[in-house]
């Protein structure tokens, strides 16, 4: 241990490192604190004023460019509570028309940290949001009459459409756990609350600003501190362009008033949605300015709950759409080929067991078993997967490879749409299974997954992407209701193609099978004659109630533009609802408009109504 | 309390170094002022003690700190060298599954929930790294100058750093790096730790400035310019403190070639400048890169010629200074992406960022400022209740006592934190045993970085990085942190001449 006395000597560097530092920082204090004459004017605590500028908020067009929401100046009272004491209670209630009970009440809720968790009487609290430009310039009028009340301008939502509520969805005040997760809010912020509003509200909302000023003893405003170098100016938020075509969702809408359920079309090539009905609905623009709170009380009381967005939240069985996805698996397993036949006589009767089934000819190769909707050849089909022995060592490696496939075409998981809420629907796997049946099933106890009953539930954006899926030939692009962010590039989920495990020859057979449905099966009702339409009808038993109505198809054959699901709740057989609201939506889009007689239809669907409107 | 422990244990009481107790006191007092100052309002009146609120929250903290002090003052000194691998194995990990329980707070995973309380491993994981440090450099023949050995030490260091920074908590992180001052105090060489710190004021100096105009001059840079010169400063201080000729005759005549050395130095890069400035404004930073790409050919030169190693391994310093310096300034700007770039420089509190840490700073200013001299008294100030920077209370709270205690409190607090660290440092070298002192070392080494960096960002003198202020910042788990750190310390310090009684 010689070294140790040379080492020792080491304490000095560091000693002497901790005396420099700490010298140096005394000196900067100094010339901080009693030096620097650009601090010195801030000596006088009330000298400043702080202004938040608020940037103003990215607008929403449509696919074509129309625009959808934008923005109206509005005004929101601000106080400093350490500058209003002694303000003429009454004669500020008067201007604002409020009463004086609501004004303590207010107050009280202002000081109340834990309602106002960023609360401090030095600056700007929120006394009352969104005045009208009328009653901002009876205020403003009398405002040098109440010291510590301040004027801050705002923007709120205007929207030209009555339609989507859903997907835009509305902005709001902030609660508290926004004020604690996000540094950027502060009490009285406003913030995305549904649809795109919320799901891009940090691209929407922009950078705010704030402005330093200088106040005299009196607190008039003098100017800004240092000529505004220290003041940042707000960054406008980025502009949206939905993927959303608004005559197509006006149309939607229309077509389902008094209806349960939903409508969704997707673009097949890009994955953009072209409309997403969630019926019933509501008129976006009541959610705007101080009458949200009440709306929003109204529509979450209403039994039919129309805030509920059914088009990602509605999990429901898909019923014989369903049967064109078992059709690519089966092909794609090597148990069936597109000439394999099975008998059906009224239905699939095995062991005991009956999946009742409709009159048509009997045995069906898949062409015809896919348009005229049969049950019993999609029974078979399972049935032999699952009791195939020489590929799946057990019936629960049958049912994984099942799920596997099942999977790849977007179900079971949540798809990704850039909207918030959306439910991931239900697949069962061989684990639930083994637990329900606690181990003892085969393909019989599970027969009904083949014809989407059972344990199946897809939400009507995944049916929709199952048409769009078909439509490709074998991959999907995630759906997105948004096209475009302003000057920043589309998020890679919504660009990037998802290929399912069943090779693109196979839906040769399943295309051929849901033209023939459109031609001469199930879903004539939705022929054309300027385009080649694709379908598949479901009815979906309900145990509950009257069955539902399901149409799940594309057009054109080739190059398809659009893919549609329409699901209406209680609506019996799929041709009595869906079909037809497809044919028209199709219509629309792809011609742009409805003929004159498509018009005649529209209006009669538009009067159907299922349930009663108050 | 501790009147209790009277009682018990008279003899250990009387070799507890007071000093430090009380400077810890006084500390924590302060401590609680600024709290108040920075969360206090006149309109909530009488809850400066109510639990709800911050100020009243934090004597819950401090209670329970002096608490745990006690607890730790009546244990048995040979506990923490016996437990110290297990509770250093404990915190890495804790430290590895921290990001996985953790709930996000504000993009950190470093916050672990325990009923309505978050506590912050990175913050108490210090005191288990300083104890396993302590006690593997206390192994009879462990010596930090051997390579394997120092490796040993710097992994001990480096591998909960690691963990830190996956949990997004750079910051806490960085603390870690104040340890290779304790691996410098037990012998690794000198050099090293000039280099590493060399690095980052080039780093950091090279690309702060980089954009700002050398006197006025468009076409230099001041950052580049300063790092040059800094190498040359560098450079010369090595020679005059390695290259010692051992003849006396040799040593006259090498201090007159030395005093040439820097003169001519001196004078070329004066002459680059005034021409740049007066002549013709061109980049004259390159004469002084040039001078010292001579400066490395005449230190191989000199290393031929007297055939020391030293002026080799200088010029490879010098050599690899330039490299450095370039290659850093490269990748940033021509290999990274622009967004990668910007996260550097607002990681490293460089980005003049005034929505940010830029604004923060700004503010800091602003407070501190309006202190004056003496403040505006407890509870007056009123810039630091603004909360126009969220870290008001935790980061940033040296604004509040510049702003309410003025300049008269800043440097009563900068004074007991260098009291208290030069006190462990004496505490530390009185040590019978390796372990004591190199757990002593870590110790003030951890306080000197935090009160360096934390107090440096709010003057706006060193990068902002959220570290807290030792007993000042809100929040327990900082506190109870330095209390365990300290008083552990204190504890061993106690048992110092056990061995004589």
């Amino acid at each position: 241990m010689e070294g140790n006395y040379e080492l020792e000597k080491r304490k000095y560097v560091i000693g002497g490192t901790a005396v420099v530092i700490i010298i140096v920082y005394l000196i900067r204090l100094f010339t901080l604190q009693l030096l620097s004459e650009d601090f010195k004017i801030s000596a006088d605590s009330n000298a400043f004023l702080k202004r938040i500028q608020y940037p103003a908020r990215g607008a929403i067009s449509d696919r074509n460019g129309k625009l959808l929401v934008y923005n109206q100046p509005a005004y929101d009272v601000m106080v400093i509570m350490k500058e209003q004491q002694g303000v003429d209670t009454l004669d500020l209630c008067e201007s604002l028309d409020i009463t004086r009970d609501w004004y303590e009440r207010r107050m009280e809720e202002i000081k109340d940290y834990r309602r106002n968790p960023g609360y401090s009487p030095y600056t700007q609290q929120l006394f009352m949001s969104q005045l009208s430009t009328e009653e901002f310039s009876r205020f403003q009028e009398k405002l040098f009459r109440f010291p510590g009340f301040y004027i801050q301008k705002r923007s709120i939502r205007q929207y030209n459409y009555p339609n989507a509520a859903h997907l835009l969805g509305d902005v709001g005040e902030v609660g508290p756990k926004d004020i604690e997760e996000d540094n950027y809010y502060r009490s009285g912020d406003y913030i995305g609350k549904l649809g795109v509003e919320r799901s891009y509200e940090t691209m929407l909302r922009g950078e705010k600003g704030m402005e330093s000023l200088l106040r005299d003893v009196r607190g008039r405003i003098k100017g800004r501190y240092q000529d505004g170098k220290f003041d940042v100016a707000p960054i406008p938020g980025r502009n949206l362009t939905m993927s959303i075509d608004i005559e197509l969702q006006a149309l939607g809408e229309r077509l389902m008033k008094g209806k349960l359920g939903s409508i969704v079309a997707i673009e097949p090539s890009t994955g953009e949605v072209l409309c997403m009905v969630s019926s019933p609905t509501y008129d976006p623009r009541i959610m705007t300015g101080r009458q949200r709170g009440k709306s929003q009380k109204m529509l979450a009381d209403d039994p039919h709950k129309p805030l509920l967005n059914r088009g990602i939240m509605g999990q429901y069985p898909p019923g014989s759409t369903f049967k064109t996805s078992q059709a690519l698996t089966f092909l794609q397993e090597g148990i069936i080929t597109p000439a394999s036949a099975y008998p059906c006589s009224h239905g699939f009767h095995f062991k005991g067991l009956k999946v009742g089934c409709h009159a048509h000819g009997s045995p069906l190769p898949l062409v015809p078993a896919i348009a005229t909707s049969c049950n019993g050849y999609f029974c078979w089909g399972l049935y032999y997967m699952f009791g195939n022995r020489q590929k799946y060592k057990t019936v629960g490696d049958a049912m994984t490879r099942w799920k596997d496939h099942m999977v790849s075409m977007g179900f079971g998981y949540k798809l990704g749409i850039d909207l918030p809420g959306e439910k991931r629907g239900m697949i069962p796997n061989a684990p639930f299974y083994d637990k329900v049946y606690r181990n003892r099933w085969s393909g019989l106890t599970v027969i009904s997954i083949s014809i989407g009953q059972g344990e199946v539930n897809l939400t009507p954006l995944q049916i929709a992407n199952l048409g769009a899926t078909i439509a490709n030939r074998g991959y999907y692009i995630v759906p997105h209701v948004v096209k475009e962010v302003q000057g920043m590039p589309l998020d890679t989920l919504y660009i990037r193609k998802h290929h399912t495990m069943v090779q693109p020859k196979h839906y040769d057979a399943v295309i051929e099978g849901m033209r023939q449905a459109v031609l001469g099966g199930t879903c004539r009702a939705a022929n054309s004659s300027s385009y080649e339409v694709c379908g598949k009808t479901g009815t979906a038993q309900n145990p509950h109630g009257q069955d539902h109505s399901v149409f799940m198809g594309f057009a054109p054959r080739e190059n398809p533009k659009i893919a549609i699901c329409v699901y209406v709740e209680n609506g019996s057989w799929g041709a009595t609802y869906g079909v037809p609201i497809g044919a028209l939506m199709m219509e629309q889009y792809i011609n742009g408009r409805l003929s004159e007689e498509s018009e005649v239809t529209a209006s009669e669907f538009e009067d159907r109504h299922l349930y009663k409107i108050n | 309390m501790n009147a209790k422990n009277k009682k018990k244990a008279p003899s250990l009481l009387g070799s507890l170094d007071w000093l430090t107790i009380f400077i810890y006191l006084v500390l924590l007092a302060l401590g609680w002022m600024s709290v108040c100052g920075a969360s206090y309002d006149y309109d909530q009146a009488g809850n400066i003690l109510d639990f709800s609120s911050r100020s009243g929250m934090q004597i819950v903290w401090i209670g329970t700190s002096l608490l745990l002090a006690l607890l730790i003052t009546m244990l048995d000194d040979r506990i923490f060298e016996s437990l110290s691998y297990i509770i250093y194995l404990g915190f890495l990990a804790l430290l590895l599954a921290t990001p996985f329980l953790a709930h996000d707070i504000k993009g950190s995973l470093s916050w672990i929930k325990i009923g309505s309380f978050s506590i912050q491993p990175a913050e108490f994981a210090k005191f288990g790294v300083a104890l396993c440090l302590a006690k593997v450099m206390s192994i009879y023949g462990f010596d930090v100058r051997n390579w394997r050995d120092l490796i040993i030490g710097i992994a001990l260091i480096v591998l909960p750093m690691g963990l830190i920074v996956m949990q997004k908590e750079t910051g806490s992180a960085l603390v870690y790096s104040a340890l290779f001052l304790v691996l410098y105090r037990e012998g690794m060489p000198g050099c090293i730790l000039f280099t590493a710190i060399s690095a980052v004021v080039y780093f950091v100096v090279g690309v702060r400035f980089a954009d700002e105009p050398l006197w006025g001059i468009e076409q230099m840079s001041f950052g580049h310019g300063l790092v040059m010169l800094l190498i040359q400063i560098f450079t010369v201080g090595l020679m005059l403190t390695y290259t010692k000729s051992s003849s006396k005759g040799d040593s006259r005549k090498g201090s007159s070639s030395r005093r040439k050395l820097i003169g001519t130095l001196l004078t070329v890069d004066a002459a680059a400048m005034l021409f740049a400035k007066y002549v013709y404004p061109c980049d004259a930073v390159w004469v002084m890169v040039v001078a010292n790409g001579l400066l490395v050919l005449y230190l191989l030169y000199l290393s031929l010629r007297e055939r020391m190693m030293s002026y080799l391994l200088i010029a490879l310093f010098t050599l690899g200074s330039i490299g450095f310096f370039y290659s850093t300034h490269f990748v940033l700007n021509n290999v990274l992406e622009p967004h990668q770039q910007t996260r550097i420089r607002v990681l490293l509190g460089l980005e003049d960022d005034p929505r940010g840490a830029g604004y923060n700073v700004i503010q800091a200013k602003i407070a501190i400022g309006s202190g004056g001299l003496k403040g505006k008294g407890f509870l007056n100030g009123t810039q630091t209740k603004l909360k126009y920077v969220p870290e008001q209370d935790t980061d940033f709270i040296f604004c509040t006592v510049g702003e309410e205690e003025g300049f008269i409190g800043c440097a009563v607090v900068l004074l007991l934190f260098l009291t208290l660290i030069l006190r462990l440092l004496h505490l530390a070298e009185r040590q019978p045993y390796t372990f004591g002192r190199v757990y002593g070392y870590c110790v003030l080494s951890i306080f000197l970085f935090h009160v360096f960096i934390n107090v440096g960002m709010v003057l706006g003198l060193t990068p902002v990085i959220g570290i807290p202020l030792p007993f000042f910042s809100y929040g327990g788990s900082s506190l109870w942190g330095f209390t365990i750190l300290l008083f552990t310390f204190l504890r061993i310090d106690a048992g110092r001449d056990r061995m004589q009684r």
